[in-house]
């Protein structure tokens, strides 16, 4: 008990005084985490507007889909990007394999489906009553597209941050393809998971404890953003 | 049906979600510091960027003891390249290897290097420094094998089948001497790995592994390097100590498939320079009050 404790005093000695590997390691989590949130939103939520507005044979089935990716294992999603990305697989010649740039890629591909999926449901949320409302006003299609986007705007911004919490918290995938590089693409939860084989607690504890602090600032995000709404 | 209406709409969509995106940090895909540290130049010409990366896997033993952080901006300086290290087992390392993934390998298992060079992967096996393995278990020896010699006591534990034996089950070098004392004892190792709950295969590194020892208050195999750097965190003690059938020899082979084999075999020449030699035998001694290991550059071990 007297080592945890101690520990825990290490660990908040470590960030207050701010430890330069410490804060070396929390920035380049929150670049690789917010590269791929914000390459995952441009790419991904026309898609998720493009699947809720058009009607097309096997929508619900792609739908369901998607939603069956939220559960998809990270570190089976880094196997494949490292397969892809290794210099023997088709992408091998790019020499992406070990950086960061693997390691957005990677996460690019977890976060998708979750703001694909989360997007649609915030469109669905409102598009019945309002959706109703607006067309027996005489709006046009266009004109009700509009109101419907401005009605689900804060819970798309949650679906955000949903996808930025699951890849910042992501370890599997960014261990397989990143490296673990000390300097170069160790991030929050690779250092923690290496710092547990060397028995280094202290150290490890102080770097949980920076995740948890950064994930609890996300959740209170989308607290507020899902106050706004109501 | 999807309408020109739905698209303009889908276009709107767009630009009113951009500045969502936009509280977020903004994207910096690379951080690395190293990358901008520019290397000295005459005077008048503009400072070279530090971009040539010099791959290499190295088992987690060297990794965990601290060793190659040590050496590491040595190197960097000596040569001009950015060192990225990656730490696995043998068995991972190699495989990265035979992948291209890496430039460089530094493993311990000399009957499957020898088998990566003849397979075209290596160029060449060079060892440069050793330790020994141990076997380690509770202070109060449950099983009776103190000093006995290893592959007796791998004997006794298999009667025994009561204690338990935890395997590092990976594929690493130290897996690998494991199966070669079991096959020393005249035993199968199949059958060992089968035969009951007793053995334990952990699958994990050789920290992880001495974890779920003195957990389980069982034995393990661990070279001796880890296990100095663990003392003080596990109620293990070593039980069998140095002979020469445990003498665990590391070595550096470079990659044919390396981006470049001439940068790769700058590493051999490193790791057997007499400087590199010294510093590697006096590696720890402050930290741990002795040895972790011993410098064998131009040995055939």
């Amino acid at each position: 008990m007297d080592k945890l404790a101690e520990a825990f005093v290490i660990a908040l000695k470590m960030i207050f005084s701010g430890d330069p590997v410490v804060m070396e390691i929390t920035l380049r989590t929150l670049a690789v985490s917010a590269s791929s949130t914000v390459i995952a939103c441009i790419l991904f939520t026309p898609l998720g507007c493009l699947l809720h507005f058009a009607r097309f044979p096997g929508r619900g089935f792609v739908i369901g889909f998607i939603q069956t990716l939220y559960s998809m294992p990270t570190v089976f999603a880094g196997l494949l990007i490292f397969l892809l990305l290794s210099r023997a697989g088709p992408l091998g010649e790019l020499g992406l394999l070990f950086t960061t740039k693997a390691m957005v890629i990677a996460e690019v591909f977890l976060v998708a489906p979750v703001i694909l999926g989360l997007v649609i449901s915030a469109l669905k949320g409102v598009a019945g009553e309002a959706a109703e409302t607006v067309r027996a006003l005489g709006a046009g299609s266009l004109q009700t597209g509009g109101v419907v986007l401005l009605e689900a705007r804060f819970a798309i911004l949650s679906a955000f941050l949903m996808g930025f919490g699951r890849a910042i918290s992501e370890v599997g995938a960014a261990m397989m393809v990143g490296g673990n590089i000390a300097g170069r693409t160790r991030t929050l939860t690779t250092a923690i998971s290496l710092g547990i084989g060397k028995g280094e607690v202290a150290e490890s504890i102080a770097l949980g404890l920076i995740l948890m602090i950064l994930a609890l600032l996300i959740s209170l995000l989308v607290h507020i953003t899902g106050m706004r709404k109501s | 049906m999807f309408s020109w209406l739905r698209f303009a709409g889908l276009a709107l969509c767009l630009a009113l979600l951009l500045p969502g995106c936009g509280e977020q940090p903004a994207p910096v895909p690379e951080t690395p510091a190293a990358d901008s540290t520019a290397l000295e130049q005459p005077e008048g010409f503009p400072p070279r960027e530090r971009v040539e990366r010099l791959l290499i896997a190295t088992t987690t033993s060297l990794y965990d003891t601290g060793l190659w952080a040590y050496m590491e901006p040595m190197f960097e300086d000596q040569y001009g390249v950015e060192l990225d290290i990656l730490y696995a087992g043998t068995g991972k390392a190699m495989e990265w290897g035979m992948r291209g993934d890496v430039d460089v390998v530094v493993v311990h298992d000399r009957a499957r290097e020898e088998t990566f060079i003849a397979d075209g992967y290596g160029l060449s096996r060079t060892p440069f420094a050793y330790n020994f393995f141990v076997i380690v278990g509770p202070p109060e020896d449950p099983a009776g094998i103190r000093d006995m010699e290893p592959q007796d006591a791998f004997i006794a534990l298999s009667q025994n089948a009561t204690i338990p034996f935890i395997s590092r089950g990976d594929e690493s070098g130290t897996h690998a001497q494991e199966q070669r004392l079991w096959a020393a004892a005249g035993l199968d190792y199949e059958t060992i790995r089968t035969s009951g709950d007793w053995y334990v295969e952990a699958a994990a590194g050789m920290g992880p592994t001495l974890n779920m020892a003195n957990e389980m208050r069982g034995y393990a195999l661990a070279d001796i390097a880890t296990f100095l750097a663990y003392q003080g965190d596990v109620d293990l003690e070593i039980i069998i100590g140095s002979g020469d059938a445990m003498r665990n020899v590391y070595a550096v082979i470079p990659l044919s498939t390396a981006r470049n084999t001439d940068m790769a075999q700058n590493m051999v020449t490193f790791l057997t320079s007499p400087e590199t030699q010294e510093l590697i035998g006096s590696y720890g001694v402050v930290e741990w009050g002795q040895q972790l290991f011993t410098p064998c550059a131009g040995q055939d071990l």
